[in-house]
């Protein structure tokens, strides 16, 4: 059964060192997929790629075929009982590595390597299914380098090539690939929506504003760094206590969770410029995975393929599965909807009848008070401020009426607590009312001059309708922490969650880290809006800036093949420029010269023929000219390949080239 | 034409050598010529042609002219390295070993047929070549100087030869033919006096340390840049993959340029040209180089090809 071992380096012949390169550059593709696949994947790629080294090396045999297809059948089925499938982002990924490794285990001939190098180019490419950010995108880079310089490794000619001379000539290659490189990213057309779509898979992990809102929903955005959006104003940003950022509006309440009401489109709101209000500005939206797009209170241009609803709220056409950059414009002193109509004052006042008892009797009791709606709202406020309510992310679990446990019991909560109850107090006491939900704040960073919103700074708050100045925001938060609102989210929770210990030991090292990190975020918006955020309407945007007009997908692919076709002549002209023949000897130009005027008479030299040869020859055919001609090549080639040049001789070689007139 | 030699007395010497071979083998200009250039770039001389038609009668020719004392080993299968280099003999008088030097002890040695003996005979003579001493029992002595070998081997005969390896072939700095004379040249021959008896006449034109300055001045021949640009694109050209099956080594490139150096002396110059690689390529590169595709090629087409695939700067 068993063979003798057959030198497998054999049929890899003296590159067969390039085998470890190879090895090497496997592994370092690998690796990130540590952070994405279940860990035996890695681990067992990694231990075949251990093996062929072992192979390489001597110390171990080859695996018999038997054991290969043992171990696929098994690799596959792990995979299958891993995921269900073999197809997707996650398994398709699981199934490669795993594969590539197993391939190694049978490469014995130089094809076979060849064939895992680019597996390996494969196994790169897919790391971007998992992550775009620039710490990848540059991991990436070296990957690709270590496996170019493996390729060189693998295709270099015989003897031994310096490592120095292998990564050299890869950094090259990849160095003119950059044209390439940019040249199809800026014209490859474009799919609307991302291009790996696997939707099962694509939502894991994204955080943003959820679709309802119960006790609890938001604490685990608060507690999230990551950015939800950036903005760049056209002037000066609004005011701090000015920045709140429009999400859904909620209006149906059952007792626990509020819910967006139905999606009647709008037209736009009229965009009257020139009033103070007026605010323009571009955002960068993160993928969130939901339809909405987040806008300044309260916006009035709607952006393309979206829609405005009813609550007066940005809905685009499809989720935002990937960064989107958009451009708005919103007025912070509008009177939203002036004339509210029967059914929707219906709907801002609906609660259900056995929904927070206590509640509604304390919202009777103020109507009681209060005639008016202005003063009622007030002593609503004035009540979260001088009742113990306290701000906290950490509140006590609301059971059975959430409303009533929080306004009476608990006391203690954050913002979607304080919305929900003044929503439910206002309905109770017959004011139509809703809760917004969005973000509040943002950091400004002067570095890159936009406004960085984070998921931490997610928010509710409640709009009341008054007759005859539309909805208007209420923030019943500001009433208990009002910091919450002033200074953004950090400061307010300071006492409570507080900022790590080593800020408040040493504030230096606190402002250091503070730059950093408004350096860090400023590369990171630069990177999603020029490179991630680079879709099919900023390409058609660039190409119309260029002039190109509307190109549809043929005609960017022919500009895309014209360019990299220019792309390759430039190099080759560097390349053949490089390699002329020098010409630097103006003795050699003089002989060219020379060489032409008598090709004009029919007397062409071979590119073989000497010089004195050639004089003799022309001797024989042109007796005329032999004389002249023989003077002139006598000078030259005493000048050229004589000891020492003579300018002076030089100018007598001019003249003797005058002379010849055939 | 451009006779710039400083020396006239050395253009003059050089002349007169010329001039005697010429009287004594007819119609050979050229082959005389190389041989002399192979010489003065102290190298050897692989004379490559059928018997009788002269390559004895030119090496005899050259010994006499230039004053050098002549050898000559008959190459057979039996002949034994002792043959060629000496051995030492006991000596009842003495009652002590003496060296009795072998022909190779000359200024010049005749090689006949030195395909017909066995490798390892030939190479006790190529040694001897290459390092112009002899190791014998643990004694090295020097070869004399001038030291110079022509060889010569029959190309016909392949039965009971032993044809001389690649690597060996490298020892010869040319390999040159003689082929049959023109009408003219053999109806003078018929006309002329025994060779043999006119070989033995001839008188020295020079002695040797003339011959070893002359050895001198061939170094000091100028190549210009411009030359070297033209060599280097000679053997880049043959090194390219594919085309030969070897490319020139770097001893042939000093061979090439030494024989090209000597040529233009040989011409009376104290430069070198561009013709002068040119005239030295074929018995210089052509046993040395082999196309990889149509081995039969003959080795003066292959340089023919090679002069013409490069162009002159």
């Amino acid at each position: 059964m068993s063979v003798a071992p057959m030198r497998l380096e054999d049929r890899l012949p003296a590159r067969s060192g390039a085998l470890l390169w190879v090895i090497a550059a496997i592994g370092v593709a690998i690796v990130p997929h540590l952070f994405n696949q279940p860990v035996w994947v890695v681990l067992t790629t990694v231990l075949a790629l251990a093996w062929r080294g072992g192979v390489h090396l001597g110390r171990l045999p080859m695996p018999s075929r038997w054991i290969l297809v043992l171990l696929t059948i098994l690799m596959t089925g792990l995979v299958l009982g891993r995921y269900g499938t073999l197809f997707g982002r996650d398994a398709g990924v699981a199934l490669l590595v795993l594969m590539t490794g197993l391939k190694l285990l049978e490469t014995r001939t130089y094809r076979d390597a060849m064939l895992v190098v680019f597996l390996g180019y494969f196994v790169i490419i897919t790391n971007f299914f998992y992550s775009q950010e620039i710490p990848a995108a540059l991991y990436m880079l070296v990957a690709v380098f270590a496996t170019t310089a493996a390729l060189v490794r693998l295709n270099a000619g015989e003897g031994v090539q310096p490592a120095r001379e292998s990564f050299g000539l890869a950094g090259l290659m990849l160095g003119q690939a950059v044209p390439v490189m940019i040249i199809l990213f800026l014209l490859f057309p474009r799919l609307p929506g991302p291009l790996w779509g696997m939707p099962q898979d694509s939502t894991t992990g994204v955080t943003g504003l959820s679709d309802s809102m119960s006790p609890g929903s938001i604490s685990e955005l608060l507690q999230s760094d990551a950015p939800a959006f950036r903005v760049s104003f056209t002037d000066e940003p609004p005011a701090p206590a000015q920045r709140y950022w429009r999400g859904p509006v909620f209006a149906h309440f059952d007792g626990r969770t509020w819910r967006a009401g139905r999606e009647t489109e709008i037209d736009a709101l009229p965009l009257l410029p020139d009033t103070d209000g007026m605010v323009t500005y571009t955002l960068n939206l993160e993928p969130h995975e939901r339809r909405w797009l987040l806008a300044l209170d309260v916006p009035v241009a709607v952006p393309p393929d979206a829609r405005m609803t009813e609550d007066h709220y940005l809905v685009a056409d499809r989720p935002v599965r990937r960064l989107v950059q958009y451009s708005l414009a919103s007025r912070t002193d509008l009177i939203l909807e002036p004339e509210l109509s029967e059914a929707r004052r219906r709907q801002a006042l609906s609660l259900p009848a056995r929904a927070a008892p206590r509640a509604q009797a304390l919202a009777q009791a103020w109507r009681a008070q209060h005639e008016e709606d202005d003063t009622l709202i007030q002593a609503a406020l004035r009540h979260f401020n001088e009742e113990p309510f306290f701000y906290t992310l950490s509140p006590p679990r609301l059971e059975r009426d959430p409303v009533d446990q929080f306004l009476f019991e608990a006391r203690a909560g954050f913002c979607e607590h304080y919305a929900s109850a003044f929503v439910v107090l206002m309905r109770a006491a017959g004011i139509p009312a809703r809760v917004v939900t969005g973000y509040q704040g943002g950091e400004y960073n002067r570095l890159g001059n936009y406004l960085l919103v984070r998921q931490s700074d997610a928010h509710a708050w409640a709009e009341v309708w008054l007759e005859g100045r539309g909805w208007v925001r209420v923030d019943p938060t500001a009433a208990v922490a009002p910091e919450r609102i002033e200074q953004g989210i950090r400061i307010a929770l300071s006492g409570d969650l507080g900022a790590p210990d080593f800020i408040r030991r040493s504030l230096d090292w606190g402002m250091v880290r503070l730059q950093w990190e408004l350096w860090r975020d400023s590369i990171d918006y630069y990177w999603s809006g020029w490179v991630l955020a680079f879709g099919p309407e900023r390409q058609e945007e660039l190409l119309e800036r260029l002039g190109l007009g509307r190109l549809d997908w043929r005609g960017m692919i022919t500009l895309m093949v014209v360019l990299i076709g220019a792309v390759v002549l430039v190099f080759a002209a560097v390349f053949l420029w490089r390699n002329r023949l020098p010409v630097a000897d103006p003795l050699a130009v003089v002989y060219r010269r020379f060489c032409r005027r008598l090709a004009r008479a029919g007397l062409t030299r071979a590119p073989h023929e000497p010089p004195m040869d050639f004089a003799r020859r022309i001797a024989r055919e042109r007796p005329d000219l032999a004389e002249p001609v023989a003077a002139f090549t006598r000078e030259y080639v005493a000048l050229r390949y004589g000891a020492g040049p003579d300018p002076e001789r030089f100018g007598q070689l001019r003249g003797l080239l005058r002379r010849i007139n055939p | 034409m451009n006779k710039t030699l400083p020396d006239t007395a050395m253009a003059a010497r050089i002349d007169a050598i010329l001039a005697q071979l010429n009287t004594v083998i007819f119609g050979k200009p050229g082959p005389i010529r190389l041989a002399l250039a192979c010489l003065l770039a102290r190298g050897h001389l692989l004379v490559e042609d059928l018997p009788g038609v002269g390559k004895t009668t030119l090496a005899h020719a050259l010994a006499r002219t230039l004053g050098l004392q002549f050898q000559r080993i008959q190459f057979t299968s039996d002949l034994l390295p002792a043959d060629i280099l000496g051995v030492s003999v006991f000596s009842t008088e003495r009652k002590r070993f003496e060296f009795h030097p072998g022909p190779v002890f000359s200024q010049l040695v005749l090689a006949d047929e030195i395909n017909r003996t066995t490798p390892k005979s030939q190479s006790a003579l190529l040694e001897a070549m290459e390092e112009q001493q002899v190791t014998i029992e643990g004694t090295t002595r020097r070869l004399p100087e001038p030291f110079f070998v022509i060889a010569t081997q029959n190309p016909q005969e392949q039965i009971g030869t032993f044809p001389l390896p690649e690597s060996q072939m490298d020892r010869f700095l040319m390999r040159i033919h003689l082929g049959y004379p023109d009408a003219a040249a053999e109806r003078a021959l018929l006309r002329g006096r025994d060779r043999r008896e006119l070989v033995e006449e001839l008188p020295a034109q020079v002695d040797a340390p003339a011959l070893l300055a002359l050895q001198r001045q061939v170094t000091q021949v100028h190549v210009s840049d411009a030359l070297l640009d033209y060599l280097q694109a000679i053997v880049a050209h043959t090194r390219r993959p594919g085309v030969y099956r070897m490319g020139l080594s770097p001893r042939a490139v000093l061979a090439l340029l030494r024989a090209a150096q000597a040529w233009a002396l040989v011409d009376h110059r104290d430069h070198v040209l561009p013709e002068d690689i040119q005239a030295v390529l074929p018995p210089v590169a052509g046993h040395r180089l082999h196309l990889s595709e149509s081995p039969g090629l003959a080795p003066e087409q292959v340089t023919r090809r090679l002069i013409e695939a490069v162009p002159v700067p």
